[in-house]
């Protein structure tokens, strides 16, 4: 998008300006308070508000150039409320544009099918008409009509906004796994900026009067806020929301509080951490103790402290890390690998320090690309 | 109960059922009146009402022209154009649909308007022409409102397609007249009770044909 | 138009004489309609089953022509003024009952248990709740009623001349006078449009809480609001 100007008749400006680049096959979030222009910029796309100035460019292409129709069929649509058809039954929902692309009644049915499937819905529901369904199943429906003539290029309007929060969450993954294994190029409108962090590769902050705040990768935004307006739109927790961008590979493990059950005396004694990890055989953490407990008499899981929840070191990131260490009653996190045995465990200082590596690192990056 | 003796002396009388005056052949006239009438003013008041309300534009002058062909009265209509026209079909055919017009056009704006924005956002979204999203998603949508339009309008035709009698038509309408000035009131009353039993049967035939249209989606059950 | 407001004295009335006459014959019935249906409606709403045939049997007595009405009244009440009013009172009847009947039912269940929560006895949550939301829809009745009304009464003229206003059609075919049949059309059609106005306005003052642009529109009111570039692009 090249400097492009929304302006209606009353003289209010929706979009200012505005320039984009939305790369390929990635997922580009627009987000910002209501009314500044984010659905609007979203709309000019398909044509279905005409900017005042500027120019839109689809793969080198004025998007001027070709027929309206044809243009918005190339691209899938999916907006707040599913915007289904309540005539027709899910099936034809779905098999809506490749219909109107000419396909044949039963290679249509039979793509809608298929797509029921990769959305997620069961294949029963086909024969059901929209008021059947409940709103996150609509909601599938209607990503699955987006997706049915596999457009190159997905809109998605504040799609999932009106669901509670657990549907939505589900439906946030779904669409995470769906761009992994489609590569769709996805522009997506929401005013909630952990939905715009969790979806997007690249998120646009946008402001009141239709300007670009600021472009940029979700962990960048929280490192580097381009101004107030940006820092405040983040939120207070920013600091906390970007450790979810550290991974915590680097993090500093010590296996020397962690004891096996059968363990002798000794080795208890040799620790002399104020507590210790007791594993079972397989090496799964059963709960923290102090260690003048244990080496009174028998360890009983009864008598253990919680050891809370355990995190990945390398999976999760350093957000998890710390998380796990604020909620262990002992301040020491537990890492486990992928089979849930325990590697080792980190106190909120080696924690503490891994931050401020990381912290470190992206003011190298910074400085590296600064000049 | 007089009425009653009247409706059955009229029914049992075996010269009402047979010839140009007998039940059938006026029932025939009436229900070809009413048909016809009703198709003169669907065809001026659906056409109209589906492009105002799929463009949202002329609302306001819809109401106007609506509430002014309401305030005509039918009776006076009719006496006027034929003193002005002469006797015919014609002189019947234009109170009754003015008289229709107002209900059809009306319900089928409203009908159009009140289709929720957003799958009509979502045809046009994806990349659907304006005929077609009037016609494969606001029409099937709005129908339900839009038969209860032509049903009330078809109920009001069919009551007041008697007056053609009054300009020497047929139709059921005949045995109300004729009875009026032959005090013959057993006439005037089987008269009216076959006009209520084919607005009866009126109602019976749109609610059939909303089954058979209205997708079972819009109806929801 | 020469004779336009010259009246043949058989009518025994001047025009306004005659308009007099004819708003009487109309209006009265819609109120003895409205006085009738209130209660009728209330009864309706609260004892759900009776409602579907109430409305079976008001739409016959709706087809009923009037003519046939008139003539059948005839025999009880002579051909009077009454006899006219009578039908005009039934047929108000059978279109306000629905009107008020779904006016009342369209009060939103969340209101009237609010009212509920809050004190209201039966009585009082009819009156000071249910009725006031219900008026847009009970003066949408009242003006169907009150324009088919005037409408209607013209027809009385063929019953012994208790047409008011309708009387000067007979006497336009009677004395070959057409200008009598227009004067009787257009003035029927005026009473019509001014009587409709004046419901708008009581409705308009009587509904100050509605917002403006619905007060025409109500069933526009549960729509979503449409962001504003939806508006712009249609």
């Amino acid at each position: 998008m090249e400097s492009v100007t929304k302006r209606y008749p009353d003289g209010t400006v929706a979009v200012d300006r505005l320039s984009l680049e939305i790369p390929d096959r990635s997922i580009t979030v627009l987000v910002g308070p209501s009314g500044c222009g984010k659905t609007t910029t979203l709309r000019m796309i398909n044509r279905m508000v005409e900017p005042s100035e500027g120019t839109i460019l689809l793969d080198g292409a004025d998007i001027q150039q070709q027929p309206v129709t044809t243009l918005r069929r190339s691209m899938g649509y999916v907006i707040q409320n599913a915007g289904l058809f309540q005539h027709r039954t899910i099936l034809d929902n779905i098999a809506t544009v490749p219909r109107m692309l000419g396909w044949g009644k039963h290679k249509s049915r039979a793509r809608a099918a298929e797509l029921m499937e990769r959305v997620g819905l069961d294949a029963s529901l086909g024969k059901r008409y929209p008021y059947q369904l409940s709103g996150g199943q609509q909601q599938r429906v209607g990503v699955a009509r987006a997706l049915a003539a596999d457009p190159p290029v997905l809109l998605m309007d504040e799609p999932f906004s009106a669901v509670d929060p657990v549907v939505r969450k589900g439906l946030q993954d779904e669409l995470l796994r769906i761009q992994e294994e489609l590569g769709k190029t996805i522009v997506f409108v929401t005013h909630d900026i952990d939905e715009a962090m969790k979806l997007g590769t690249r998120v646009a902050v946008m402001r009141t009067g239709g300007r670009l705040a600021q472009f940029a990768p979700p962990a960048e935004l929280l490192s580097d806020p381009a101004d107030a307006f940006v820092e405040d739109f983040l939120g207070a927790d920013r600091g906390i929301r970007r450790l979810s961008f550290f991974p915590s590979a680097g993090l500093e493990l010590t296996t020397g509080p962690v004891v096996p059950a059968d363990a002798g005396a000794e080795r208890i004694a040799a620790s002399d951490a104020p507590y210790v990890l007791v594993t079972d055989a397989a090496g799964r953490p059963l709960g923290w103790s102090d260690p003048r407990d244990l080496t009174a008499g028998d360890i009983t899981p009864e008598g253990l402290l919680p050891y809370g929840r355990p995190f990945v070191p390398g999976t999760d990131s350093l957000r998890a890390a710390l998380d796990c260490a604020v909620l262990s009653p002992t301040g020491w996190a537990v890492a486990v690998d992928t089979d849930g045995r325990v590697v080792g465990v980190a106190s909120q200082a080696a924690i503490g320090e891994a931050i401020r590596d990381a912290h470190a690192a992206g003011r190298a990056d910074d400085a590296r690309v600064a000049p | 109960m007089n009425v009653l003796n009247f409706v059955n002396a009229f029914f049992s009388d075996g010269a009402h059922w047979h010839g140009y005056d007998g039940i059938p052949q006026r029932l025939l006239e009436h229900v070809r009146y009413s048909l016809l009438a009703l198709a003169l003013a669907a065809a001026i008041g659906l056409p109209v009402g589906l492009l105002t309300g799929h463009t949202g534009r002329g609302g306001n002058a819809l109401a106007f022209i609506a509430t002014a062909a309401r305030a005509l009265p039918s009776f006076g209509l009719l006496v006027l154009i034929v003193i002005l026209m002469g006797f015919g079909l014609l002189p019947v055919m234009i109170p009754l649909v003015v008289l229709a017009v107002p209900p059809i056009l009306v319900t089928t704006y409203e009908a159009v308007r009140s289709v929720d924005p957003s799958p009509v956002d979502a045809a046009r979204g994806m990349g659907m022409r304006e005929s077609r999203i009037l016609f494969q998603v606001e029409l099937p949508v709005a129908l339900p409102l839009i038969l209860s339009g032509l049903r009330s309008a078809a109920v009001q035709i069919v009551s007041t397609a008697t007056i053609a009698a009054y300009v020497s038509l047929g139709g059921l309408g005949r045995y109300i007249v004729d009875g009026l000035y032959q005090r013959d009131y057993e006439k005037v009353v089987g008269g009216a009770t076959l006009v209520a039993v084919l607005a009866l049967v009126t109602l019976a035939v749109f609610w059939a044909a909303g089954r058979l249209a209205v997708s079972p989606g819009v109806r929801r059950r | 138009m020469n004779g336009f407001f010259d009246i043949p004295s058989d009518l025994q009335h001047s025009w306004w004489g005659l308009i007099g006459l004819h708003l009487r014959e109309a209006l009265l019935p819609v109120l003895a309609g409205l006085l009738l249906a209130l209660p009728l409606a209330q009864l309706c709403v609260r004892v759900r089953w009776l409602y579907p045939p109430v409305l079976g049997l008001t739409t016959v007595l709706y087809a009923v022509p009037s003519l046939a009405f008139f003539v059948v009244l005839i025999d009880y009440t002579g051909q009077t003024e009454l006899t006219v009013m009578i039908p005009l009172a039934v047929y108000s009847l059978v279109v306000l009952v629905p009107a008020i009947v779904d006016g009342v039912r369209s009060v939103p269940e969340e209101t009237l248990a609010a009212a509920k929560a809050m004190g209201f006895g039966p009585v009082r949550r009819y009156v000071q709740v249910q009725l006031p939301i219900a008026v847009p829809a009970i003066l949408a009745g009242l003006r169907v009623a009150t324009v088919s009304s005037i409408s209607l009464v013209s027809v009385g003229t063929l019953i012994g001349n208790q047409g008011a206003l309708g009387n000067l059609l007979a006497d336009a075919q009677k004395y070959d006078r057409p200008e009598l049949a227009v004067n009787s059309v257009i003035t029927t059609a005026v009473l019509a449009v001014l009587c409709d106005a004046a419901l708008v306005l009581a409705r308009n003052l009587l509904t100050p809480w509605m917002p403006r642009g619905t007060r025409t529109r109500p069933r526009r009111a549960g729509r979503r609001e449409l962001p504003e570039a939806e508006k712009a692009a249609r």
